[in-house]
């Protein structure tokens, strides 16, 4: 049954969220603390278990999957309800703050993923850290 | 008239299926007639989703763009966080265990590098342009973290209303130019393997920017990237009025 896979897909996110509003309250924060990750960490570990077997494969694997096929159009859904307006109306600092932010992150991601990379290399000689 | 606007109205989700699927296939067609398939397709529709929402902004005066026109609020609820998460929890399906393991300690650094660095570069944009409060200047570089940390981190500490707002404003701009930038740098920064991916969701951390943004660069990076990004906002959040505002406060 393809309800089977969307009912799974909903159990997943309404728990990953609970567990991350949790977080947010035993932090002090104002914010749900990973609550989508989580919620996928456990779509994860279901879709490779054998346990979830009858709610992941075949027909009702199709009700998954058809979410995950409507992502995109999601997206472009998201970005026409973005507040551009208010973007643009924000002015040079606004501008600036933003601009530079992205291409300094954007700049680090080569630089990351390189220390990842060394790291898991060392992992299997000893517990040693990367070259840092 | 009448007629038309009612029945659009009470089925606006359903209007919205339909004027999404048919942006999709102009995007599409455009992509491959006019740049031979050299620009993704989703790329161009999230491009004009963005300009379709500057003008419903200006139009309308709302905060949602195109949703605040009437005939379309549909899209509101299509767009929206609900919808966004559950279909981005469904990217996760097919991915293996493995593939998480190999990049989670990279991933849970870039998240922290990523929150300090947005951080101090807004901060000192702030700085830049004359502002010694460092009240000010804490909550203009949150908002370079993310457009919800901006505003979470103001109201705690007690910015005033346009320092908020400029902060939200940093923020939209950073999330856009996210969705924008991410297919056209994707190359140059190395940006086609898992691994890469949840770096540079923890590194970006706006969950709509690096949505769109690796939807348009590679379908199959998403749920990698996604993963990462939705612990940022949190951990920005947390660092904004605490640690960041106490060594912003020790400088100025």
């Amino acid at each position: 049954m393809i309800v089977f896979g969307v009912a799974l897909l909903s159990a997943c996110l309404i728990l990953g969220m609970l567990i991350g509003e949790a977080l947010g309250v035993a932090l002090n924060v104002e914010a749900n603390v990973g609550g989508v990750g989580i919620a996928m960490l456990f779509l994860v570990l279901a879709s490779n278990s054998e346990k979830f077997k009858t709610l992941t494969q075949g027909v009702a694997g199709n009700g998954i999957q058809f979410w995950s096929a409507m992502y995109i159009p999601i997206v472009v859904a998201m970005a026409a309800r973005q507040n551009v307006a208010a973007a643009v109306d924000g002015g040079l600092l606004a501008l600036l703050a933003g601009v530079a932010a992205v291409l300094v992150s954007f700049a680090l991601v080569p630089v990351l993923s390189k220390i990842g990379s060394a790291s898991k290399a060392t992992e299997s000689d000893s517990e040693e850290q990367g070259t840092a | 008239m009448d007629l038309i606007e009612s029945v659009f109205i009470r089925n606006n989700l359903i209007v919205a299926f339909a004027v999404i699927g048919a942006a999709i296939w102009v995007s599409y067609f455009l992509a491959d007639k006019l740049t031979r398939g050299r620009i993704h397709g989703s790329g161009i529709a999230i491009a004009l989703g963005l300009v379709a929402a500057y003008f419903g902004g200006v139009a309308t005066g709302g905060n949602t763009g195109v949703a605040d026109v009437a005939l379309l609020g549909g899209i509101g609820l299509m767009g929206g966080g609900m919808m966004r998460d559950f279909a981005i929890v469904a990217t996760a399906f097919g991915v293996h265990l493995s593939e998480l393991k190999k990049a989670g300690m990279a991933g849970v650094i870039s998240i922290f590098a990523g929150v300090i660095v947005s951080f101090v570069v807004g901060a000192m944009i702030a700085v830049m342009f004359g502002y010694t409060d460092p009240t000010a200047i804490t909550t203009i570089g949150a908002g370079a973290v993310t457009y919800i940390v901006g505003p979470v981190t103001g109201e705690a500490i007690g910015a005033s209303d346009t320092i908020i707002t400029l902060s939200v404003a940093a923020g939209l701009v950073k999330s856009i130019l996210v969705m924008i930038g991410t297919p056209l740098v994707a190359r140059h920064i190395g940006l086609d393997n898992p691994q890469s991916a949840m770096v540079f969701g923890g590194l970006m951390g706006t969950t709509s920017g690096v949505a769109a943004g690796l939807a348009a660069t590679d379908p199959k990076l998403v749920p990698y990237g996604a993963m990462t990004a939705t612990f940022y906002t949190g951990v920005g959040c947390l660092l904004g009025p605490s640690i960041l505002f106490f060594i912003v406060s020790s400088i100025f």
